[in-house]
């Protein structure tokens, strides 16, 4: 910037020394000249939130059933959180192109939480006093649905997460649901497969430290599999983020064990199987739902294979109900749906759905038919709302081949 | 400044008669814009705070987010264990004496551990200058946020729950009154020449005499006083914490109001705190409008995209931010040859 | 025996990791050589030069059969070498063109600025690159393709040595021969030793500084490139965060070897990493992020100017 220059602190120079001094700007004008950019700033930012804040009431359509939906469509989950909403739309779409719900179109409000801890409240507000919302669906992670969950408790707004599987989550009331199993099962399913088709007599937990999910799931693990004849020989600790984990997998190697349980995300487990091979350790893995991801086999490699895990939903599952929905999913994105666009495409039917028994937009009435929600037929499997306002639902154990995820049983509860 | 004092009392007076006739209305019917008002009222405290440690003392801190850390967790769990005992003595969670005084002990509390971490970091840190105290108070930003994922009793990863969401708007703006009295107090004051001296020539303050150190470690725990205050309202606004909140991109949140409002100017930065409390919401609401194709949605509720170019932008074209060659103060405008305070 | 066996062992996997902490941490000392500046987004250029790797080395594939060996032998060795060592001198290239272009429009402008500015402008620009390569390229972490096979090295008993580390180790020792030659005994190089000891004296005997700076700024990046391309053989799954952490580590090992002196950026470089390998071999793998930062503190406590470096007076 030619001219007067401002360093931040600094006593500034008035370079326009040599002019004559008629022509020299006076210190007033200077100062204005010296403002405008910032004035103009000014004004545009202001101009720019004024307009901003009265596009709000602009929002406004012909739907009368509107549901919130809230997810992480952008920061660190933004992939997770693009084929959750993709799996709700889908059943937005579905819903209204049979009729919509009680005689009207459903209006998803998609809104974003950035990944980032502390939005979910201001939206949840949002949903609840802008948007006026019947039923609000989210949020994808456990911690944010923490936030959200009791504005919605305290407004008496149903809240259904299709897969936030902490346990606290439907403790907070009785409008708060869920549609998929809970850590409880998922670590039941892994420990009693290790025990029953692995033959497992001894093995390691490898435990992310860092991340509510693994630790739930390896206390749950390691309960089940004592109590019915196991034994744990050592539990060992990583953290996500971490990409050597050599010097654990030191450990596992001299310890032998039949099987090791990996309740991790995929981040972290691919690189663990990559390098646990290359330390030469034969046994199998035993994973939960955090493995889902085509990155775990592209990134491991050969390694993944010969391993399990859980999950909620295989695209290879030759049901015709699957098929068609894969088939559909395939066609609007262009991709193959993984277990989150799968489970939030059956969360947000089962709420359209409830919407529909209960008659009416009254949340009472609609909370109520949420929880008698019996044998409801997801792509995820038949899911039924139990007594905790949680799913029961089967689950499916997957084994890695080649690259690819056979389906190798599904477990009912 | 007897002028001070009574703006104080006013200011709090103003903030109690809103809170006890305006707050159950506000906050039922119009739930979201007092959601946003609460978040501008714990912004402003938060940039108020580094403001007087990066703007008046020159100071470049970034681990701003580890003592509103350690103030939330700290009032989240002491709230948890001692509301109950408050509430015994002094009857039921829905008596608004309980409520307010339990908070307002938690939020002290809070301040006051936060301000010795302040000073456990201060000392060592401050003799650093520039970039690697900028790198420093990162490090130990993130190490406080590390020893919180570890510690059990404080939920670790899961989480804390916070019983009951007492904050208030008197509280919030109470606090806020508060901390730019006592930044502006300061300022004002010789401890602000001191400030001042130690940003613009710390070598020639040495020289005149002036205890650098002391300086800088004041700014430094007053700063992190409030930033715990801050977190203790936050704590008790949402009600449930994680240590990812309060990672280094909340520190470069803060960091981009001050920088945005004028490091060294108070006004500039309420200001600021304003415009980018209310900026992200109306973001928002524009992605949702028919004025935004649907591909660039995701580019403007990317906050950090947009706070990183905003970072760029500003340092290119205009450094001293919106408000940074001048104050409201008159007696600064005049003498606009001076450093600007 | 055993125990010795075992301390090489962890010494080997400490020189691999440290040889990644060098070539990050030259571009860091480089830079503040000439600049006096640290600049904060050079762990993103590492993480771009993985994201170039990634990106092109599909264009590739098929002619150099990235992922089809599984084993080094005599026959394919150089064939296999060559492969990676193209994609690695693109994404070397490609990432000195994005150091030199950040340097024009981000770091130029603010040349005579106070130092803070500069520091700003470098946080607002790492913070652009991590989130603008989440956005276009998607958050989650991504398979980067296997470049050369990679297993134990054989006929080295007990030891498991990866191909993969003795590819960072023997690549880190030629750069840094390559980096020696070029700073000692060309022209440019003399042209950037003179700008960090006296810019002014610099241009007065017809250097022009902006072509040095723009130069050392391409060969940082062109260094932190390469250390993005060797981890993702060795460790491949790369996402838009992945240079935050070793950016840090690198500037603490460059702080440590005597910031501004490059044969100490390579020593700080291996002593961070054999620091860290230590400390999970003695049984503290959660501490072992910690440890840098530790490092970091203790140095500038007690000797800031580094192990190798040169306390500089501050003139008034």
């Amino acid at each position: 910037m030619r001219g007067l220059r401002s360093d931040m602190g600094r006593t500034r120079k008035r370079k326009l020394q040599l002019l004559p001094l008629h022509f020299a700007p006076s210190r007033r004008t200077a100062k204005a000249g010296a403002f405008t950019y910032g004035r103009t700033a000014k004004a545009g930012a202001f101009a720019y939130v004024v307009l901003a804040l009265l596009a709000l009431p602009i929002h406004t359509t012909l739907a009368q059933i509107k549901i919130g939906a809230v997810t992480c469509l952008t920061g660190a989950l933004s992939t997770f959180g693009i084929s959750s909403i993709q799996g709700a739309k889908l059943a937005e779409e579905d819903v209204n192109a049979a009729g919509g719900v009680l005689g009207q179109p459903i209006e998803l409000i998609v809104e974003d939480n950035g990944s980032k801890a502390g939005e979910a409240t201001t939206i949840t507000r949002k949903f609840i006093s802008q948007d006026k919302v019947v039923a609000i669906l989210g949020d994808l992670t456990s911690s944010a649905t923490m936030e959200g969950a009791p504005l919605a408790q305290a407004a008496k707004i149903p809240l259904l997460t299709p897969s936030a599987t902490s346990v606290g989550i439907t403790n907070i009331g009785d409008y708060i649901f869920r549609s998929c199993f809970i850590d409880s099962f998922t670590g039941k399913i892994m420990a009693r497969f290790a025990l029953d088709q692995l033959k497992a007599k001894q093995a390691i937990i490898l435990t992310d430290v860092k991340q509510e999910y693994s630790v739930d799931l390896s206390d749950v693990i390691r309960q089940y599999f004592t109590e019915n004849g196991g034994k744990i020989s050592s539990a060992i600790s990583y953290s996500s983020g971490d990409t050597d984990f050599r010097a654990q997998l030191t450990e596992v190697r001299i310890a032998h064990p039949d099987v090791v349980f990996l309740p991790g995300y995929y981040t972290e487990a691919a690189l663990i199987l990559r390098q646990s091979r290359q330390l030469e350790i034969a046994c199998p893995f035993v994973g939960g739902e955090g493995w889902d991801s085509p990155a775990l086999v592209e990134i491991a490699g050969k390694s993944a294979d010969g391993n399990y895990y859980t999950n909620h939903f295989s695209a290879a599952d030759p049901s015709p109900r699957v098929q068609e929905f894969v088939k559909t999913y395939r066609a609007k994105y262009h991709a193959v749906p993984d277990a989150l666009a799968a489970l939030w495409y059956d969360g947000a039917r089962l709420l359209f759905q409830a919407v529909q028994r209960a008659g009416s937009t009254d949340s009472v009435k609609i909370r109520d038919a949420l929880a008698s929600t019996r044998d409801f037929d997801g792509v995820t499997g038949r899911i039924s709302i139990d007594a905790n306002r949680n799913a029961s639902k089967p689950g499916v154990i997957l084994k890695i081949e080649n690259g690819e995820m056979k389906m190798v049983q599904e477990v009912t509860p | 400044m007897s002028r001070g004092p009574l703006s104080l009392m006013v200011g709090l007076v103003v903030c109690l008669g809103v809170s006890l006739f305006g707050e159950n209305f506000i906050a039922s019917n119009f739930a979201y814009y007092y959601d946003i008002l609460i978040t501008i009222g714990i912004n402003i405290i938060l940039a108020t705070s580094l403001n007087l440690v990066n703007g008046y003392t020159g100071q470049f801190s970034l681990g701003h987010a580890g003592f509103m850390a350690i103030g939330a967790y700290a009032s989240g769990s002491w709230s948890n264990h001692l509301d109950p005992v408050i509430f015994g003595v002094l009857g039921g969670p829905t008596n608004p004496l309980a409520t307010n005084v339990g908070l307002f002990i938690s939020m002290f509390f809070a301040g006051v551990l936060a301000a010795i971490a302040g000073f456990a970091v201060g000392v060592p840190s401050l003799r650093l200058k520039g970039d690697y105290l900028a790198i420093v108070t990162l490090g130990f930003g993130e190490i406080i946020r590390v020893a919180i994922l570890n510690t059990d009793f404080l939920g670790a990863s899961r989480g804390l729950s916070v019983i009951g969401s007492y904050t208030n708007l008197f509280w919030t703006f109470g606090s806020v009154v508060l901390c730019i009295y006592v930044v502006l107090g300061l300022v004002h004051s010789t401890y602000g020449r001191g400030f001042l001296t130690v940003r613009d020539d710390e070598v020639a303050a040495e020289a005149m005499g002036i205890n650098t150190t002391k300086y800088k470690v004041l700014a430094f725990v007053v700063a992190s006083f409030f930033a715990g205050v801050a977190g203790a309202l936050y704590a008790h606004f949402k009600a449930f914490i994680t240590p990812e909140g309060f990672n280094f991109f909340r520190s470069v949140d803060i960091v981009v109001i001050v920088i945005l409002g004028g490091m060294g100017s108070t006004v500039g930065v309420t200001v600021a705190a304003v415009l980018l409390t209310i900026l992200p919401e109306g973001l928002r609401a524009l992605a949702h409008t028919q004025f935004v194709p649907p591909a660039y949605q995701g580019l403007l509720e990317n906050r950090l995209i947009l706070y990183s170019l905003l970072l760029i932008t500003l340092m290119l074209t205009r450094p001293q931010g919106l408000f940074g060659d001048r104050t409201a103060s008159k007696k600064r405008f005049v003498r606009s040859r001076e450093t600007d305070g | 025996m055993d125990r010795l066996l075992e301390a090489v062992q962890q010494l080997i996997n400490g020189v691999s990791l440290g040889s990644i902490y060098a070539l990050i941490a030259l571009g860091y000392t480089m830079v503040y050589g000439v600049l006096r500046f640290i600049n904060f987004a050079h762990g993103d250029i590492y993480m771009l030069g993985a994201y170039s790797g990634y990106l092109l080395a599909p264009l590739f594939a098929h002619f150099f059969k990235f992922g089809e060996f599984d084993t080094f032998t005599a026959q394919n060795a150089l064939f296999i070498l060559s492969g990676a060592g193209l994609i690695m001198v693109l994404s070397m290239a490609i990432c000195a063109v994005i150091g030199v272009l950040i340097e024009r429009i981000a770091y130029r402008p603010l040349r005579e600025r106070p130092r803070l500015n500069v520091l700003i402008t470098a946080i607002g620009v790492s913070l652009f690159l991590q989130n603008m390569t989440q956005y276009r390229l998607g958050a989650d972490p991504k398979a980067f393709p296997q470049l050369i096979p990679v297993h134990v090295v054989e006929g080295l008993g007990t030891l498991t040595v990866l191909t993969s580390q003795l590819a960072i180790i023997l690549a880190t020792v030629i750069l840094l021969i390559i980096l020696r030659l070029v700073v000692m005994r060309t022209k440019i190089g003399l042209a950037m030793r003179a700008l960090s000891l006296n810019p002014t004296a610099c241009s007065i005997m017809g250097v022009n500084n902006d072509v040095v700076i723009s130069f050392t700024f391409a060969l940082g990046s062109a260094l932190a490139a390469a250390a993005g391309i060797l981890v993702s053989m060795d460790s491949p799954s790369i996402n838009p965060l992945m240079g935050n952490l070793p950016g840090i580590k690198a500037f603490v090992a460059a702080v440590l070897g005597g910031i501004g002196n490059i044969p100490g950026a390579a020593l700080g470089g291996l002593i961070i990493g054999i620091l860290e390998t230590l400390v999970i071999a003695i049984g503290f793998p959660q501490w072992r992020d910690g440890i840098a930062f530790a490092v970091l503190i203790v140095i500038l406590l007690f000797k800031p100017a580094g192990i190798l470096g040169r306390v500089e007076r501050e003139k008034v």
